[in-house]
């Protein structure tokens, strides 16, 4: 994918309400690529709704792209609803697996950076430890960011899945 | 008559299910057994029958064989078989531009669905209504790389407003009034549908349910009262107001509303391409057509006003020129039915989601005529100093000429179709449009081949009307086997071939802009003998290559009304086409005559 910097300003969360078919989801898809729209994750699951699917997407670019974006989005058909979170309070979150390499500095010190991030040891070699951590984006890049330095071998992300706060007062309990 | 009809039809299919079933029993037995007597080709045309289609274009093949069938000895609509699907995909098009109703297609699996590809995207770009009906190879093969299969419905996506695989023959008549609902509704556009054989084997339910509800589907068609205002007040206080005219006022019929409104305003009135014939010519406020091959005055209209408004148009490339040099001055209002064209290419400040029908008369209410004579005289200056010239009559024929004659000849009341290149330009200038769904012309895809198909179409739509099809020598060929339809249907249409012996348009740009380097696009003597070429299809062909001549062509090609006939009018081949803004250039940055190029 791009090289672009993702700052926080230009990061945008959007939850798509759509008809639970494939077709819509290919339409969808091909609105970024097609159109050249940037993408950075995108998470499609079947709702509790009969017939219907969520699709989180998150993507960047100044606001006028991420208008155009909710537009395009919006004339796909069977797309029911266009949410942005990002200016909206919301419960985001995102699961990582990260394999990390215990050969520098050994198993504890990898465990107490896993403590500290709420993250589960869910595998253990020799050499490696296989951490799980949930949390929104932000902490998920923050704790990647502490392992690097001691060699991440292997990881996979499922990217964001969000939905809106149904309180929009103030609160903080991520 | 009817029910007859279709009784003989269910005793017909039920004959190998139930041969006990006798003619004095089927009757009583009706109500129930019509559920399930049709199958999926039967419901197919049904529902088109029931829709109101009376023209289907289509070729057939392996995996169309049932609705083929079942077309055998239905007449509640008329197939017309073209010679290719991508013809027969252009002559939707051509009904459905010179009608307003959705054009319809047939064609088989496989290659059939992907000669449909380029008059699908045409049709795209242009918002043009169609359904296109592909068949499929049976629903237990698909994915399977079975005998004459392509992913038609992954292939169209992005070229398709929706498109649909129907695996359920009792989904069938549903998804096509779907189909239909939104090909039609909010920005037109085309839909397909795949249809695999065995569901068009398989017997299914019609209901005759008419109702279509699409609770994603609900396109904003009244604009936002505070916009409507602040446009209305906008325009009234302007002091250089310019209207641009797009073609979503064709498409969404609002010639009648953005007419009045602009006589009304006095405010000078510029369309697209796709917008001719929404504003009439001959009034006092039309400037003719805005872009790249624009009048002067209109271009310069656009760069200087001070507040624009857009109706059903999409600030397109051709028509912006260099983005920073646009229209730098004004204030932009831009009403469309499809949110997503606004702010697109050009930040507008008061943008006015809706239908232009009803927009338009809701400004017109609340706007007062602004005081705009010095912006008048301005534009009639303008006006004086760079009109739209054409060459000094000699003895030959010159391409701006042919098109002057034809919109003489034909009082201004034709259909002109066009192909793509120096000709369809020169037909957007030179021709007095004053009709709506009068021009019919690939304005966003600009596909070769799309002429003579789409004139056949708009023909077989419109047979009180004159079509005549201003084309090229380079795209007539591109589908001119579609003759032997024309023939065969005795479609009318009036063929009138440009022929400069080359590739104008691209030769006209290799000229400006590659130094005079005219790789590839000159046909010289190459070109077949157009006159022969009607003659072996048994169209008529004439030939003209003096004015007197082309003259005397015209009056007797329009004489004939039980087929095609095609005049070869033997152009100035050099002839390039002016105003010209070159591309990367500003809108006011226009050239003139070849000498100005220099
Ligand atoms: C299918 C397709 N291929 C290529 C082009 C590029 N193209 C645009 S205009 C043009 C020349 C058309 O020549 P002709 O039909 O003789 O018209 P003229 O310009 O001479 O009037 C070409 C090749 C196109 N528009 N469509
Ligand atoms: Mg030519």
């Amino acid at each position: 994918m791009s090289t672009t910097t993702i700052t926080k300003d230009s990061r945008h969360t959007l939850s798509v309400l759509v008809k639970h078919n494939l077709n819509t989801f290919s339409r969808i898809i091909g609105i970024f690529s097609g159109k050249g729209f940037e993408l950075e994750s995108v998470t499609f699951a079947s709702e509790a709704e009969r017939g219907m699917a969520r699709i989180t997407i998150t993507t960047y670019g100044n606001e006028e792209t991420v208008e155009q974006i909710n537009k395009h989005l919006h004339n796909v058909i069977d797309v029911l609803k266009v949410t942005d979170l990002t200016h909206k309070k919301c419960i985001e979150r995102e699961l990582a697996i990260v394999k990390v390499s215990t050969a520098k500095v050994g198993r504890p010190e990898i465990m107490l950076i896993a403590q500290a991030f709420k993250a589960k040891v869910i595998d253990i070699t020799a050499d490696k430890l296989a951490l799980e951590v949930t949390g929104n984006t932000d902490k998920v890049d923050a704790m990647i960011e502490v392992l690097k330095p001691y060699g991440i071998t292997e990881m996979s992300r499922t990217g964001s899945v969000a939905l809106k706060r149904e309180f929009q007062g103030a609160v903080n309990i991520n | 008559m009817k029910s007859t009809e279709s009784t003989s039809t269910a005793l017909k299919s039920d004959q190998t299910a139930k041969p006990g079933v006798t003619e004095s029993t089927a009757p009583e037995t009706m109500p129930v057994q019509a559920a399930l007597t049709h199958n999926g080709a039967d419901i197919l045309i049904k529902t088109l029958a029931d829709l109101g289609v009376d023209t289907i274009f289509g070729y057939p093949g392996g995996a169309v064989l049932p609705v083929y069938d079942t077309l055998f000895d239905n007449h509640d609509l008329n197939h017309v078989l073209i010679r290719h699907e991508q013809a027969g995909t252009h002559a939707a098009d051509g009904y459905a531009r010179a009608t307003g109703k959705p054009g319809v297609v047939l064609a088989t699996s496989g290659p059939g669905g992907t000669n449909t590809v380029t008059g699908i995207a045409t049709a795209m770009m242009d918002s043009i209504p169609l359904v296109v009906f592909t068949g499929q190879v049976p629903t237990g093969v698909i994915g399977n790389d079975a005998f004459q299969e392509a992913d038609i419905v992954g292939i169209t996506r992005p070229i398709t407003k929706q498109n649909y695989l129907v695996r359920d023959v009792n989904e069938l008549e549903h998804v096509i009034r779907e189909a239909f609902h939104i090909a039609t509704n909010g920005r037109p556009g085309p839909v397909l549908v795949d249809l695999p054989k065995d569901m068009l084997n398989t017997k299914g339910r019609f209901s005759g349910m008419k109702k279509v509800d699409i609770p994603s589907f609900k396109p904003t068609v009244n604009g936002h009262h505070p916009q409507i205002a602040k446009a209305a007040e906008m325009l009234s206080n302007a002091k250089k107001p310019l209207i641009y005219v797009g073609g979503g006022a064709i498409l969404g019929e609002a010639w009648e509303e953005v007419t009045a409104f602009a006589e009304r305003m006095n405010i000078p009135v510029t369309t697209t391409l796709m917008g001719l014939g929404a504003f009439p010519e001959s009034k006092p406020q039309s400037l003719g057509m805005l872009g790249m091959h624009g009048t002067w005055y209109a271009n310069m209209a656009m760069t200087e006003c001070d507040v624009l408004i857009a109706v059903g148009a999409r600030f397109d490339d051709r028509v912006t020129g260099r983005l920073d040099g646009f229209s730098q001055n004004s204030r932009k209002i831009h009403i469309d039915i499809d949110p997503s064209c606004i702010g697109k290419n050009v930040p507008v400040e008061v943008p006015i989601v809706g239908d232009v029908k009803r927009v338009i008369p809701a400004i017109d209410k609340l706007a007062t005529p602004p005081e705009i004579s010095e912006w008048w005289d301005t534009i009639h200056t303008w006006q004086k100093e760079h009109p739209l010239v054409v060459p000094e009559a000699d003895d030959k024929i010159y391409p701006q000429h042919m098109v002057k004659m034809i919109s003489e000849v034909t009082e201004g009341n034709a259909i002109v179709v066009t192909d793509v290149g120096q000709h369809q330009m020169w037909a957007a200038q030179h021709y007095n449009y004053n009709h709506p769904r009068s021009w019919i012309s690939s304005g966003g895809l600009g596909t070769m081949g799309y002429g003579f198909p789409a004139a056949m179409g708009a023909a077989l739509a419109c047979p009180d009307r004159d079509v005549v099809c201003i084309t090229g020598d380079g795209g007539f060929q591109m589908s001119s086997y579609e003759l032997a339809t024309a023939v065969e249907y005795k479609i009318p249409v009036k063929i009138a071939l440009m022929n400069n012996n080359c590739l104008g348009m691209v030769r006209q740009w290799q000229q400006l802009f590659y130094n005079n380097r005219t790789s590839y696009s000159v046909f010289g003597s190459n070109n077949p003998d157009f006159v022969k070429m009607a003659e072996c299809y048994g169209a008529v062909g004439m030939r003209a290559t003096n004015p007197a001549e082309m003259r005397e062509v015209l009056t007797e090609a329009m004489k004939i009304k039980d087929g095609p006939v095609l005049m070869d009018f033997r152009v100035v081949e050099t002839e390039n086409c002016y105003p010209m803004v070159p591309s990367g250039a500003a809108l006011n940055e226009m050239v003139e005559s070849d000498e100005e190029c220099k």
